[in-house]
């Protein structure tokens, strides 16, 4: 498999990778599976009515790796993907996915995909997802991911998503159910310049005893760009869940920020901060006593922010 | 050498001018260390913002080694070498102290040299370095991370206001240290501590009394003190530190 510059651009900003990783992989480039390895305990098959794959996961797999990252270099592809992923009982493994667009032309580039976890009992799965989008075309770099967590009884999910850069509009839809003792931990990044426009819609739901769900989206909302953070918990039973948002507005920026809480259970304990503000004037101060410019100092906070 | 001729600084309440500094001059030479103090409200802490940028005066001029640095911004100041130890730190979210600690030696630093620093204050490095200079920090505990990351400067002009605020017996010892090394790394360094606290006085060469915003006294420790003590301009043991 040969990846062409734009190409190994695109996977080290999404996945870190500096070429093919090592483990179970798929590399997906403007609509076409480039390359593709199993290994012993993790199979990877293409769908046949659909566009995507399916991954099976083994029960026990231990500290294996799945990356699944996607580019698109072709002005004005639009596509929607499947990917499922079934995790056996008391794995512990590692899915990196992401997806970065480089649209140089003058149509709207769209990777719309679809995520599905199925984690066994008792399974610990850290996930991450970078979206990412360049080039300096005037068509848009569209992404709208959906991701669906099923999580058996003790089972532990991690998620980092991330949305640094470069991608025009995004509706990002978010939905997890889980079991007695199964635990949900995401921290989700955003930031948005020139006129992007970002949602993101969480809903969890804490159905088994012992559940729990620790939900923190952290926001930049640069220019005249707009920002939407629905999250969402319902506690189904006796359950801990936490929700926070937290961003930072400049310029032009809007963000809505609408919480939802919703308590089913008489022992669900249920949390929710929300917090959007400008960069403290005091944090630019003390920064520039350093010897940073304003603009220097602004990059600084944004970036420990986002990190 | 820093310089301040006829300084003042007002402000505006409810449409009406409120003199915060009257006509401050004064001179740190290099190499020397100053103490101010004085009442509450005096205008100790104006002063050491209009010198680092943070303020701008009203009227006045402030020369930094023969050079009006009044109309440079707090960066140009800053990289001037002129170093601000903030009475009450601020937190970031995300930025960790070794970032912190990096930004403000202006170069690279590699883990153990950034260590270095926050063994001079008492931290033990290797719990602290990752840690985010956030809210899951105490107030002691950030003050001596703000001393470690202005240390780590190396400026020719340290300001510390208030630098024992809020932090516990053992460390208000150790920064009686930290001064004095401080002296001995760079010889013809100045120090500005704001503080009320006898023993922050009685390692100065000069201490400058503010009251009312004016300058009421100014001179050598061992002229002046003697006259401070008992008074809130010279607290001694350990009133307003913890122990």
């Amino acid at each position: 498999m040969e990846l062409n510059e734009i190409q190994l651009d695109l996977l080290k900003e999404i996945a870190d990778l500096s070429g093919v990783p090592t483990g179970a992989y798929n590399i997906r480039s403007n609509s076409q599976s480039i390359g593709r390895q199993s290994s012993a305990n993790i199979e990877i098959v293409p769908k046949e009515t659909v566009s995507g794959i399916d991954i099976f996961i083994k029960p026990n797999t231990k500290n294996e790796t799945v990356h699944i990252p996607v580019v698109m270099t072709e002005s004005g592809l639009k596509e929607k993907v499947y990917n499922d992923f079934y995790i056996g009982d008391n794995a512990d493994v590692e899915i990196v996915a992401g997806c970065g667009i480089n649209n140089c032309g003058a149509h709207d580039s769209q990777h719309d995909g679809i995520h599905r976890f199925y984690v066994g009992k008792n399974s610990r799965v850290r996930y991450a997802e970078k979206h990412y989008g360049s080039g300096d075309g005037s068509g848009k770099r569209i992404l709208n991911p959906v991701t669906e967590v099923y999580m058996e009884d003790g089972s532990y999910c991690e998620m980092e998503m991330v949305q640094i850069k470069g991608v025009d509009d995004t509706v990002r839809t978010t939905v997890a159910e889980l079991k007695d003792g199964a635990k949900l931990v995401v921290r989700e990044r955003l930031m948005t310049h020139g006129d992007q426009r970002a949602e993101s819609v969480y809903t969890v739901s804490l159905n088994g005893k012992g559940s729990s769900a620790d939900i923190v989206s952290r926001g930049v909302a640069r220019d005249d760009s707009f920002q939407r953070l629905d999250l969402k918990i319902a506690g189904n039973a006796e359950c801990k869940g936490h929700t926070e948002c937290d961003s930072i507005i400049m310029d032009n920026g809007k963000i809505l920020a609408v919480p939802a809480l919703e308590a089913n259970n008489v022992d669900a304990s249920l949390v929710h901060e929300a917090a959007i503000g400008k960069i403290a004037g005091e944090q630019l101060v003390k920064l520039m006593t350093l010897g940073l410019t304003e603009a220097e100092a602004e990059e600084q906070i944004i970036n420990g922010f986002l990190r | 050498m820093l310089k301040i001729n006829n300084l003042s600084f007002k402000v505006d309440t409810d449409g009406a001018d409120k003199e915060i500094l009257t006509d401050i001059s004064l001179e740190i030479p290099d190499g020397k260390l100053f103490v101010i103090t004085g009442p509450n409200g005096g205008g100790k802490s104006t002063l050491a913002k209009l010198i680092a940028g943070i303020e701008k005066p009203s009227a006045g001029q402030i020369l930094f080694n023969g050079e009006d640095i009044t109309g440079l911004s707090i960066t140009e100041r800053a990289r001037k070498g002129i170093a601000f130890a903030f009475q009450q730190p601020v937190r970031f979210k995300g930025i960790r102290v070794e970032d912190l600690i990096r930004l403000a030696a202006g170069k690279e630093l590699s883990l153990t040299e950034a260590c270095a620093y926050l063994s001079q204050v008492g931290l033990c490095a290797k719990d602290y370095i990752h840690r985010e200079v956030n809210a899951s920090l105490s107030g002691g505990e950030l003050k001596r991370i703000e001393i470690a990351s202005v240390l780590a400067r190396k400026s020719m002009l340290t300001l510390f206001d208030e630098p024992e605020a809020g932090i516990d017996l053992w460390s208000f010892n150790n920064l009686i240290d930290v001064f004095r090394a401080q002296r001995e790394e760079i010889s013809n360094r100045s120090i500005l501590i704001i503080s009320h606290q006898e023993r922050i006085l009685n390692i100065a060469d000069e201490i400058i009394v503010l009251e009312n915003g004016r300058l009421v006294q100014q001179g050598e420790k061992e002229k002046v003190l003697p006259g401070l003590i008992g008074t809130p301009s010279a607290v001694s043991k350990c009133q307003g530190v913890r122990s």
